[in-house]
């Protein structure tokens, strides 16, 4: 398991690696994130933050973003992006924009 | 916030479980390989070219299954590469929507194909390995220059930039080379590596012996996938599971009978798993003349073992009987003759001593190659077959 207390990276640019996607399936009620013989169901939070891992936006733009869309503290929400992108990253469900996928 | 896994049992008001909608379809396309390897799951009788389902039929199937909730689809066989449609097929799946996952032996699927494929919507591509070493992967495998085939498609798919997950299949004779098999993975740029365990079914059971590791094997074995995974972690995703014959616990099969995940036989079947043909007197629905709907929901097969209320003791009142649902039917009744039996792996089941017995069953002798009869060998599609399929735009 990656280390809760390392930090990421401001301008690290999350994206998610090829082979891995996130869809809405009507069937299945709501967002879920395909990977290699894996399926993940996201809530609409974990949707809100997997859709904007796109590789154009820096982590901190992406808290920025969220935070202007949704009324909770920064920190609240930087801590609850970082958790996911921790937990999606041991699961090598995340990259970043060097194309690599490596833990945090 | 949640990304789960593992979709959690859905109940009614009264506590009882629903009907699940599936995720996963196991898409059989053909019997047809040109390996011989002697571990090979697919039934004694395999279903000949001749009586396939054919183009048409798949793509209905995959909008039946994309309609009915299923989100993946494994395109599998025998060897996929066999069949002369396999981008049309592709390409169809990926139009309803599946994330499409191709699992091939590589021999059979060329560097065009591989191309096309790509176009087609193709997610993700899982080669077998036999090996770390090339002339004992295709001893095992039965197959002159299969290795070789291999390391070269994976890296057509690197290439193509699609994700790949290498599936060594491991028994006696390879399981002390796991970590040069790691090493292999990532030399070959996989993302995910799989040790599978050989599974007794089949074919496979021909060879249980020869094929069979002793408990210092796969003890040697958990250990080194435990450093292996701390060595590799982020680099790669190592999956393995300690195999049946010394497991405490059964596997979950299948996530649960009827619960997670269906399979389509080439000939159109619909099993809810790829051995449950072995189960003698269940009665299975095929596509040709239902809808896939109507056969998860309805159809005698799924719902002979579908939840608990078919259990005998000890798993009918076990508190793990919601985790690994009683272990696997085909495993039941493969090893006590009673597919309602408790899956002998578990220690808690009464026949378990049976399976102790025959895990201690190990031989060197040489194995019962896999030959198929020459019309269900697969050809190997040459240029112009991968390209005849016109691409899409």
């Amino acid at each position: 398991m990656s280390d809760p207390g390392i930090l990421i990276d401001a301008e690290a640019r999350p994206r998610l690696p090829p082979g891995v996607r996130l869809v809405h399936s009507e069937a299945q009620g709501g967002w879920v994130l395909l990977a290699p013989e894996r399926v993940f169901k996201a809530d609409a939070i974990a949707a809100e933050i997997i859709k904007r891992c796109t590789g154009e936006v820096t982590f901190a733009q992406l808290v920025d973003d969220l935070a202007n869309s949704y009324t909770a503290p920064r920190e609240k929400i930087r801590a609850d992006v970082a958790t996911l992108l921790r937990g999606l990253a041991d699961k090598s469900c995340w990259s970043c924009d060097n194309g690599r996928t490596r833990s945090l | 916030m949640v990304a789960r896994e593992a979709f959690e049992i859905n109940r009614d008001p009264a506590g009882r479980p629903m009907l699940e909608k599936p995720l996963g379809l196991l898409a059989e396309l053909t019997h047809r390989c040109p390996l011989g390897c002697p571990y090979c799951s697919n039934p004694l009788a395999l279903d000949p070219r001749e009586g396939e389902l054919d183009t048409a039929t798949w793509l209905r199937v995959f909008r039946e299954a994309a309609e009915l909730g299923v989100l993946q689809v494994h395109l599998s066989g025998g060897e996929p590469g066999a069949r002369r449609d396999l981008v049309e097929i592709t390409a169809g799946a990926h139009v309803a929507g599946l994330y499409t996952n191709l699992i091939t032996s590589a021999v059979g699927i060329t560097d065009k194909t591989l191309g096309a494929l790509t176009e087609a919507g193709l997610d993700h591509v899982q080669i077998s390995i036999q090996d770390s070493d090339a002339a004992s992967a295709d001893h095992i495998a039965g197959y002159d220059g299969a290795f070789a085939r291999k390391r070269a498609l994976a890296a057509e798919v690197v290439r193509h930039q699609l994700l790949l997950t290498v599936n060594a299949v491991v028994h006696r004779a390879n399981i002390d080379r796991i970590g040069e098999m790691v090493d292999l993975a990532l030399a070959l740029g996989a993302s995910r590596i799989e040790i599978a365990h050989v599974q007794y079914y089949g074919w496979a059971l021909k060879n249980r012996a020869s094929l069979m590791p002793s408990r210092e094997q796969v003890e040697r074995a958990a250990t080194a996938v435990a450093e292996l995974r701390t060595r590799h972690h982020g680099r790669i995703v190592i999956d393995a599971v300690v195999p049946d014959y010394y497991a405490r616990y059964p596997k979950p099969c299948v996530g649960g009978w009827g619960r997670r995940s269906l399979n389509v036989t080439p000939a159109g079947k619909v099993l809810p798993c790829h051995a449950a043909e072995s189960i003698t007197g269940l009665e299975f629905w095929n596509v040709r003349e239902r809808s896939l709907a109507d056969i998860w929901a309805n159809s005698p097969a799924f719902n002979t073992f579908r939840g608990t209320a078919w259990m005998k003791e000890p798993c009918a009142s076990c508190p793990r009987r919601e985790l690994d649902f009683g272990g696997c039917r085909c495993q039941a009744f493969a090893l006590t003759g009673d597919a309602t039996a408790t899956d002998p792996v578990c220690h808690l089941a009464p026949n378990h001593a049976q399976v102790e017995e025959l895990a201690g069953v190990q031989t060197d002798a040489p194995y019962v190659y896999r030959r198929m009869a020459s019309r269900q060998r697969a050809d190997v599609l040459d240029d112009d077959d991968a390209l005849s399929i016109q691409r899409r735009s």
